[in-house]
């Protein structure tokens, strides 16, 4: 296992492989394959010529607006749209009764539970769809919602999870046959028993409730789609903010019954996913109807309020965490118990066996003895979600849980957070590891990561800093944290979404002239795609990756597969273009081989051509095999014309990169305002195809960490009024509440992976919260304080600061 | 709805709309003229994914009726270049800093840095930070876009060099 260590910077273009430096480049000299490369997408982007969703304009297009429940539980009596039929600009009304007549009110979730499309018996979260309206202009359809008149009966709302199970409860769920509870389902990993014998064994047994609070991916673009059907043909194409678009296609002809060769949805430039776009929400249904009802293409667009209170959350978790050591350090065992919060119906986005994603890997990057999880989740009057917001399938929570125990338990024993960990690291020579609730880590190499990280931030220097600003009673903090991630579902014989395996497809296809095109089931949704992908071609075939176009997101044009989320691009889709590369080379050496004249074993690949090994004159470059895979020439027996391939990657594991994030925090001892001043990011995500893409991945994740750990929170009132329904209370960070990021990277390949390629895009979401958090619990040391819950805002922090600290909910 | 004729000037030319009084300019913009650059990501006018020159000055067009710039002079993103389409330097400061990833908020982005350039064309890292910071980015948490406006300061002041990166670059200390 190879590391290799080294400090991003704008320009800093190691490859990361073979440390070779490869200088500022310019787009007409870069370098053929990974490496730095700047990106073909922004060409578009800077001149405004991106195309979204709601840039779509079609002949004859109606406009689609969702009227929304005020109530979060309650009895619909009545709807009466009369008023808003009569609006001379209004086409359509439809309604949860008329809905219920097509068969099509209630729609499968990613979960396997259901989901109104339009509530008919009753509403179950504020800002539910209760109707929808297609009118000629945007504007003209949201005065028509005015003019809707439905009659609820109040209900009352369960809107404290702690407080859901409780007999009392009112059972939101009466839909499901049989349902006298808001139980919705249990999970356990681990070993209780052996987990148990450990606590008993241990010096030391710390435990603390840990609560990551309800909070919002909000792309900068909210969710929103354009329906065409067609009705001469049959055919419906949707143009859709999806980062699924094949998923999506897939379970829309099993709810609208529709056949699915008659299907194309088409995800075009998405601006942000954030994994708030892998659901299928009632708004698309809505213009799905919308376009079959009245034959013309239907567009709905949501408003940020919308977008806020009804699409996908993420967290909600409450975790009692539990972890067991010795006097001297060495950790034993994590327990957890833990009550999941997921709203009126499951919408979680994950694979089937894992209704709690991969939380599992609770357990770190620590090699211990046992563990043992306990889950209940329930429902509440609250919209659906949980998995979203660069979680990796709740692993946003699992790391938070194991690294502030983890601190916690660093505060009772008194020894310092790094060395902490540093002792308990699981070894490289015991990678790969499998953890103690069954996760299989491909490799590490921990403690240089830890050591690099520490070294950017000078870590000793900064705690002789804090010790001299505590004595002048400023209140300084230094955060740690170690993660490690689990990216790239996976394996088809144990994950899939509603029965489809999580495979990718990739096809690629070169042209007689050398030039290519390679077709993706991913989604890119700023991610950097189209450049990534035609790098990872272009290492493996030489062909420049200006030459080579990345098709992805439509569904008509492109290889099934499950898209992008959970880290996933990379690992899978990364893996079969790879694959796919090679197989073209493959059949390339071939031809060559005929082009030649010499046997294929007489040939050597040097990087964009074949050669006769000991005759470097005799060598024909790929672009000329391409040519004669199309020409009059020869071709040898049994190879046929073209140049191309198809593959479906599955994947045999899953990737797990790794990271040492450290934070320092100031705060104002006056107002407890906390300050993120500085941030060290130091990631390993195996090779590194693009380090200026993998940079502004991390720099966007840290940005995240900053919200959630400080300021991000979807809360409600008793009611169950959503009270962060818009920008003016659900506080995203703005160029002044962050820093200058500074990152660092080690190289630990993945064994697995054709090019050892580990997933990265969430890696600093999930990671950078609990070093924040860890920051400010420690600037807060002096106060006796040992653990305080996200969001660590002004008026929070100044409770804890006084001996009053405030769960979140 | 009255509806009401509007006369303005975008990126140089003169349009006339007939238009409803309650007309938000980003929607003029975006459904009336097909100028999609411009992109709608709140209703409280917190983002800036919305913002266009009106007169000169960076405006949220999400909080400007059309009506109101009847007579007066737009620009836009699709107004950034240069008359041939060669690209304004914030356009490639952009580019060549990675300032952008899904490029929603990037049009609003590039329109306050360039109206920041105007005025002072020397900012400092916590300037550009005050300029953009009615403006929301999801995906590149600032440092590259702060990058980027640093790297077209240089590029029209003479003084970027080859290796721009080591002035941009992030350094240890970063900003508090």
């Amino acid at each position: 296992m190879t590391t290799v260590a080294g400090r991003d910077s704008a320009h800093d273009s190691q490859d990361g492989q073979d440390g070779r430096p490869t200088a500022f480049v310019d787009n007409d000299q870069k370098p053929c394959g990974h490496g730095r490369m700047l990106r073909k997408e922004d060409a578009r982007f800077v001149r405004g010529k991106g195309r979204y969703v709601d840039d779509l304009q079609l002949p004859g297009m109606l406009h689609l607006a969702v009227l929304r429940s005020p109530f979060a539980h309650a009895r619909i009596v009545s709807v009466d749209t009369t008023l808003a039929e009569a609006h001379p600009k209004v086409r359509l009304v439809v309604t949860g009764a008329a809905l219920a007549e097509q068969g099509l009110a209630w729609m499968p979730t990613l979960s396997g539970d259901v989901q109104a499309v339009l509530a008919t018996d009753k509403v179950r979260f504020q800002g539910q769809e209760v109707a929808f309206v297609v009118a000629e202009d945007r504007y003209a359809a949201r005065d028509a919602l005015e003019l809707i008149d439905v009659e609820y009966e109040a209900l009352d709302p369960v809107i404290d999870v702690r407080t859901a199970l409780s007999p009392q409860a009112p059972v939101i769920r009466d839909d499901l046959e049989g349902k006298e509870d808001n139980h919705c389902f249990d999970w356990e990993t681990g070993d209780a028993a052996e987990t148990e014998a450990a606590f008993a064994r241990a010096d030391v047994v710390v435990t603390e409730d840990i609560v990551y609070p309800r909070v919002h991916p909000a792309p900068m673009e909210t969710c929103g789609a354009v329906a065409d059907y067609d009705a001469v043909d049959g055919r419906l194409t949707l143009w859709s903010t999806t980062q699924a678009p094949h998923a999506h296609r897939t379970l829309y002809a099993i709810v609208a019954g529709l056949p699915e060769h008659k299907i194309r949805v088409i995800s075009p430039d998405i601006g942000g996913g954030f994994g708030n776009k892998v659901p299928i929400y009632p708004g698309y249904v809505c213009a799905i109807v919308g376009s079959l009802l009245t034959g013309k293409p239907v567009k709905w667009m949501e408003d940020r309020a919308e977008n806020l209170i009804s699409t996908g959350f993420a967290r909600d978790y409450v975790m009692r965490g539990e972890i067991a050591a010795t006097r001297d350090g060495r950790i034993l065992a994590i327990r957890t118990n833990v009550l999941a919060d997921h709203g009126a119906f499951n919408g979680t986005a994950a694979p089937v066996k894992y209704p709690a994603g991969f939380f599992g890997v609770f357990t770190g990057s620590y090699d211990i003895e046992a563990a043992y999880c306990k889950m209940t989740a329930v429902y509440t009057n609250k919209a659906p979600g949980g998995v979203a917001y660069a979680c990796s399938f709740r692993i946003t929570e699992a790391v938070y849980l194991v690294e502030r125990i983890v601190d916690c338990l660093a505060y009772e024993l008194g020894v310092d957070p790094v060395e902490l960990r540093l002792k308990n690291f699981i070894r490289p020579e015991q990678f790969p590891y499998r953890s103690k609730t069954g996760w299989v880590y491909d490799s590490g190499n921990y403690a240089p990561t830890m050591e690099l990280a520490k070294q950017l931030a000078g870590y000793d220097q900064l705690r002789a800093e804090q010790a001299e600003k505590r004595a002048r009673g400023e209140v300084m903090g230094i955060g740690v944290a170690f993660f490690t991630e689990a990216v790239g579902a996976g394996p088809r014989k144990d994950m899939d979404i509603l029965g489809l395996g999580m495979a990718d497809g990739c096809e690629l296809r070169v042209h007689p002239t050398g030039k290519a095109v390679v077709r993706l089931s991913v989604q890119t949704q700023g991610q950097g795609h189209e450049t990534t992908f035609a790098q990872i071609v272009a290492e493996e075939l030489g062909i420049p990756p200006q030459d080579i176009d990345v098709v992805h997101g439509d569904t008509d044009q492109t290889p099934f597969g499950l898209g992008t989320y959970g880290s996933r691009s990379t690992p899978v889709s990364g893996a079969a273009a790879a694959l796919v590369a090679r197989k073209v080379r493959d059949k390339a050496r071939l031809i060559a081989s005929s082009m030649l004249e010499v046997s294929v074993a007489d040939l050597e690949w040097a990087k964009g051509s074949f050669r006769v090994t000991g005759d470097p004159e005799a060598s024909v470059t790929i672009q000329d095999i391409a040519m004669r895979a199309h020409g009059a020439g020869d071709l040898p027996d049994g190879v046929e014309g073209g140049l191309e391939a198809q593959i479906c990657y599955n994947p045999e594991n899953l990737t797990y990169p790794h990271g040492a994030y450290i934070c320092v925090v100031d705060i104002d001892p006056g107002t407890a305002k906390v300050t993120v001043r500085r941030f060290v990011a130091v990631d390993d995500c195996g090779t590194r195809i693009n380090p200026m893409i993998i940079e502004g991945q991390v720099h966007g994740g840290l940005t995240d960490g900053v919200g959630m750990a400080l300021m991000e929170m979807i809360s409600f009132d008793e009611d169950g009024n959503c009270l962060s329904g818009s920008l003016m209370d659900y506080l995203i960070p703005t160029s002044l509440e962050v820093p200058d990021w500074e990152t660092g990277f080690t190289v630990t390949p993945s064994p697995h992976h054709p090019i050892g390629a580990k997933g990265v895009g969430e890696s600093a979401t999930v990671g950078s919260p609990p070093a924040i958090v860890n920051a400010v619990v420690d600037a807060l040391k002096p106060y006796g304080i040992r653990h305080a819950d996200m969001p660590l805002t002004p008026s929070r922090v100044w409770e804890a600061m006084n001996g009053r600290p405030m769960p979140p909910i | 709805m009255t509806r009401m004729q509007v006369t303005m000037t975008v990126n140089g030319d003169e349009v006339t709309r007939e238009i409803e009084g309650r007309l938000l300019l980003v929607h003029f913009l975006r459904d009336h003229l097909a100028l999609t650059g411009t992109h709608w990501g709140c209703d409280t006018s917190n983002c800036g994914t919305c913002v266009v020159w009106l007169d000169g000055e960076p405006v949220k067009s999400c909080t400007v009726l059309a009506a109101m710039a009847g007579g007066h002079e737009v620009r836009t993103v699709e107004g950034l270049a240069g008359p041939g389409g060669q690209l304004d330097a914030v356009q490639r400061g952009f580019v060549e800093c990675h300032g952008l990833q899904c490029g929603f908020c990037t049009p609003g982005m590039m329109m306050t840095a360039r109206a920041l350039l105007d005025r002072n064309p020397d900012p400092s890292e916590p300037e550009i930070r005050e300029a953009i910071s009615g403006q929301i980015c999801r995906c590149t948490g600032y440092a590259t876009i702060v990058r980027s406006v640093r790297w077209a300061a240089a590029e029209e002041a003479g003084t970027r060099t080859e290796q721009p990166a080591d002035e941009l670059a992030s350094g240890p200390g970063g900003v508090s």
